[in-house]
Formats: C-alpha cells, sequence, structure tokens
C-alpha cells in the first residue's frame, strides 16, 4: 500500500531529532487521532537553515514529516509557506487515500512553526 | 535480511493444514455433483457435507440437525442476530450485548436500531472481561436476546458465557455467542455453555476461508439466512460451497483431537513472550486478563508509540502481527475494545496484538523479543511524547 519512497524515508527518516537553538517550534495534531508532528525551524536572514521533527504517529506521518523537513531546507519563509500538502504527497510518490490527512499535518506543521517564528520576531521587534 | 515470515496473527487468519486441503480436493476437481441431485456425482456431495455436518455437531457435543453451514464467522453472526431479532419481534425489542463485540455483532445490531430495535451494550470490566451481574441487571420485559462473545479477538479475554447463559434461561431469553475466536483454542461444548445459537468460522483452526457454521438448538426461534432453494433443511438457501464444507468438517475435528496439547505449546510461548516483553520494555502493559485469555493471545500497550509504525518495523524484520491502531483499521478511532477497557487514545494507538499458532516456536518468540525493544526505543526516540518522560528524568 505504501509507495518504495513512503517506506524509504519510514525506515530512514532524515532530520529526525530537535535543534537546540531552534527560533521556530511548533506541535501540531492530536494524540487521539494518532497523529503528532513537532517540528522545529532554525531560520536565519528570512532562509530556513535547518529543520528537524519528531512524530507519533504512523508510516505515512513519519514519511511526511522526513519528506517536509526535507523540502523546507533552504527555502525562504514564503517559499516554504507556498508548500501545499499535495506537494509532500507527491514528493513521496503518493499516498494511500486514507492517509491523505497525514500530509495535510505536515503543512499544517511547517505552517505553525513559521508563525511562530514570525510571532517570536514581532514581540522581538516590539521589545 | 530475513527471509522466513514468523507469522504472529493467527487471530486474523490459519495456514490451512495439509490434511483439511487433502480432503476437500475432490471437492474441488472431479467430485464436482450438486449435492442437491439425485445422481450419483450429486449423492457423493451431499454425503460429504453430512459427514462434515456430523464432525461439527460432534466437536461442539451438539446435534446433528443443529448445525448450519455458511460462508463464516460474519455470516453466523448476521444470521443469529438478526434471524432472532426478526422472528421474535412480536415478544419484544430489546437486545442485550457488551461493548467489545467484534464488528460482526455490533454492525448487525446497529442495523437492528435503525429498525427500531433497542440494545443495551454493556461495558466490560478494565480486565476486559464481562460481569454477568451487569448483564442481569440490563434485563428488562421486553428482552429477547443476548448475545456475548466466547472469547475476544483483540485481546483474548474469555467471557463467562455458561453464567451468562443461565442468567438468560431463567429469564427464557435466547442467548447467542460469538465462538470463532474461542473454537480450536479452548473447548467448546454448546450444552455445557447452555447457548441456544453459536457462530464459528473454519479458517481461524486451520480450515478454509469462506465458510463456517451457526449452531442452532432445537426450538429456537430464528427466520431463515436466505431465501430460495431448500438447502440446510429451507433455512439457508444456496448451493452449498461443498469443498469448503468438508474443509470445516475435517478441520474442527483435528482441532478438537489435539486441543488440550496444542492450547498447552500455545500458553507455554505465550508466557514466554508476557514475561519477556514486561521485563525487558518500560512503559509497556498487557491487555486483558493475565490468565483468563486464549492461549495463544497477547496484546500489549507501549505507551509513546503508535502501532501502525510498530507494524510497519516488525514486518521489515520479518514478523507478521497486528494492531488496534486507528491507521491499521482503516478509521480515525483506535480499537472500541481497548478503549471499552479504559485505554486512553493514545495508548490504544500503540497497541500491539500477537497471536500464535503451531506453526510458532520457542526460538520465534526469543527473536520477536530481541528485535521488539530496539524497535520500540527507535520509535520513541521519534516521538515527541517520549521527550517530556525522558526530561522528566525517568
Amino acid at each position: 500500500m505504501y509507495s518504495e519512497k513512503v517506506l524509504d524515508h519510514f525506515m530512514n527518516p532524515r532530520n529526525v531529532g530537535e535543534i537546540e537553538d531552534a527560533n521556530g517550534v511548533a506541535q501540531v495534531g492530536n494524540p487521539k487521532c494518532g497523529d503528532i508532528m513537532k517540528m522545529y525551524l532554525k531560520i536565519e536572514n528570512g532562509i530556513i537553515v535547518d529543520a528537524k521533527f519528531k512524530t507519533f504517529g504512523c508510516g505515512a506521518a513519519v514519511a511526511t514529516s522526513s519528506m517536509a523537513t526535507e523540502m523546507v531546507k533552504g527555502k525562504t519563509i514564503e517559499e516554504a509557506l507556498q508548500i501545499t500538502n499535495k506537494a509532500v504527497a507527491q514528493a513521496l510518490d503518493g499516498l494511500p487515500a486514507n492517509k491523505l490527512h497525514c500530509s495535510v499535518l505536515a503543512e499544517e506543521a511547517i505552517k505553525a512553526a513559521i508563525e511562530d517564528y514570525l510571532s517570536k520576531q514581532k514581540s522581538k521587534n516590539t521589545n | 535480511m530475513q527471509e522466513r515470515i514468523i507469522y504472529f496473527d493467527h487471530a486474523a487468519t490459519t495456514p490451512l493444514k495439509k490434511e483439511v486441503l487433502d480432503e476437500m480436493m475432490p471437492y474441488l476437481t472431479e467430485q464436482y455433483g450438486n449435492p442437491s441431485t439425485i445422481y450419483k456425482l450429486g449423492r457423493e456431495a451431499k454425503k460429504a457435507i453430512e459427514l462434515a455436518r456430523e464432525r461439527v455437531a460432534k466437536a461442539l457435543n451438539a446435534e446433528v440437525q443443529e448445525i448450519f453451514f455458511t460462508s463464516g464467522g460474519t455470516e453466523s453472526n448476521n444470521w443469529a442476530l438478526k434471524g432472532v431479532a426478526f422472528a421474535n419481534k412480536d415478544k419484544g425489542k430489546h437486545i442485550i450485548t457488551t461493548t467489545i463485540e467484534h464488528h460482526a455483532v455490533l454492525h448487525p445490531l446497529k442495523y437492528l436500531e435503525g429498525l427500531g430495535f433497542e440494545v443495551t451494550y454493556v461495558p466490560v470490566e478494565p480486565n476486559g472481561i464481562v460481569d454477568p451481574q451487569k448483564i442481569k441487571e440490563a434485563i428488562r420485559n421486553d428482552t429477547i436476546l443476548i448475545s456475548v462473545m466466547l472469547a475476544n479477538n483483540e485481546i483474548g479475554t474469555i467471557q463467562p458465557v455458561k453464567e451468562i447463559a443461565k442468567i438468560a434461561k431463567e429469564k427464557g431469553i435466547i442467548i447467542h455467542t460469538d465462538a470463532v475466536q474461542a473454537v480450536g483454542q479452548i473447548p467448546v461444548d454448546v450444552k455445557d455453555l447452555g447457548v441456544d445459537l453459536l457462530s464459528l468460522s473454519a479458517h481461524k483452526f486451520y480450515g478454509p476461508k469462506g465458510v463456517g457454521a451457526l449452531y442452532i438448538k432445537k426450538g429456537t426461534k430464528i427466520h431463515p439466512f436466505s431465501h430460495g432453494g431448500a438447502q440446510e433443511r429451507n433455512r439457508r438457501a444456496g448451493t452449498e460451497n461443498v469443498a469448503g464444507i468438508v474443509g470445516l468438517g475435517k478441520a474442527i475435528e483435528l482441532a478438537t483431537q489435539n486441543l488440550s496439547e496444542y492450547a498447552a505449546k500455545l500458553q507455554k510461548l505465550r508466557d514466554k513472550l508476557i514475561d519477556g516483553v514486561l521485563s525487558k520494555i518500560d512503559y509497556v502493559r498487557l491487555n486483558g486478563d493475565r490468565y483468563n485469555r486464549l492461549p495463544n493471545n497477547a496484546n500489549f500497550s507501549f505507551e509513546f508509540i503508535e502501532g501502525e509504525s510498530l507494524l510497519l518495523m516488525l514486518d521489515m524484520k520479518g514478523i507478521a502481527a497486528s494492531s488496534g491502531s486507528a491507521c491499521t483499521s482503516g478509521s480515525l478511532d483506535p480499537s472500541h475494545v481497548l478503549l471499552a477497557i479504559g485505554l486512553e487514545h493514545e495508548v490504544a494507538h500503540g497497541s500491539l496484538r500477537i497471536t500464535l499458532g503451531e506453526d510458532n516456536t520457542e526460538e520465534d518468540i526469543d527473536y520477536l523479543l530481541e528485535v521488539l525493544p530496539d524497535i520500540v526505543s527507535r520509535l520513541r526516540e521519534m516521538s515527541p511524547l517520549y521527550e517530556k518522560v525522558k526530561k522528566g528524568g525517568n
């Protein structure tokens, strides 16, 4: 049911872990549904220089987390915000229909981590 | 990479036994007669079906006329529930069951609720066993049917069906038990249990898929399952699955002949597995009563991880198992059984069911106990839920 690429990103997930000095961090999902994604971003001069994740979830949730962190690295904030769940799923050669919600979670995690960064910047500037 | 598949999912299905296939084979080839015909080819097929019926009756301590062949456990359950409800609707519209039944019981009951029947779902105790007293308390004047499974398919707990049947009989209520997981694992005697209806399925005890039986005690008021030809004494129309029925007969004969030896072997392996997992891994619980469970069933919840991920990693190691996580059930909710015994959603998502069979060995258990701790810790390292525990100094 899973593509080779999904299985590869599940068995050998890229960017697992935490970033000590991350300046954009967010956790999305809910343990009730069995999927939680925590995204750590390090952003310098508007560019995402590093991304890591931790995920509680199924194979698709782990693989989309892995792929999403790969996709945002090196991108500007604006570019990263353009990443859709569809793009994440496509980069993994597709997901089974009942797993598409996992890719939505990846998109949400990117957006929420960037929002966290932006709100921190804002409060820094207002101080 | 491990070449051999270690199969730990015998509650899902079992491999067909060679001796069973051998008995079935003629009815898939040269003995193709329709059992309803009068010439020799048909009579031979009919004879084979009746021999199978005798074998099933003997295995269950039932009368031959009380055994009806079906397409499997789901059909047997559907027939029992709908057939009794429809035939007794003038007497009442209330049905009692438990919260841990298989979907093949819960969903027909939901359907009956849509038709105006009322169903009470009696909760089970935290050990996964229903208290017969609570069934008794749920009885109303218009209760027509009680359905309680003999053994649970997920956590393997054995239900006090005999006691519940006694309560039902005192009140003149029809009692059905879904024994799909129990037959071939524990002794099943319809007279001793005191039930009116009992469902079973061949592929759970090394028989073929697509065939099962419903025991209907003589005198039980029940509608036919299907209408058409006169097969199964006018109660289940449709040309019989001759080869399947022959396979069921042989499989149940073999399963009951060697039952105590088989159960003792599996129970020893199961206990080794349970002791091993509980001692080697932290933040784990055994779901279902430690002792009052099927000899082949172990069901664990590993905190902070999700079941499908666990299954995928086990699969990479050549191990086939099952989980109650939402992702393996195709819905967003984890197993209703694990929620019914009081597990939090996130703990229910991290469940692993290991069900043993005759092909399993001590070495299989050793291998699982060798790879499982690493897989669990690998997934936990990846889990944001585990961070807090680690940072909490545990």
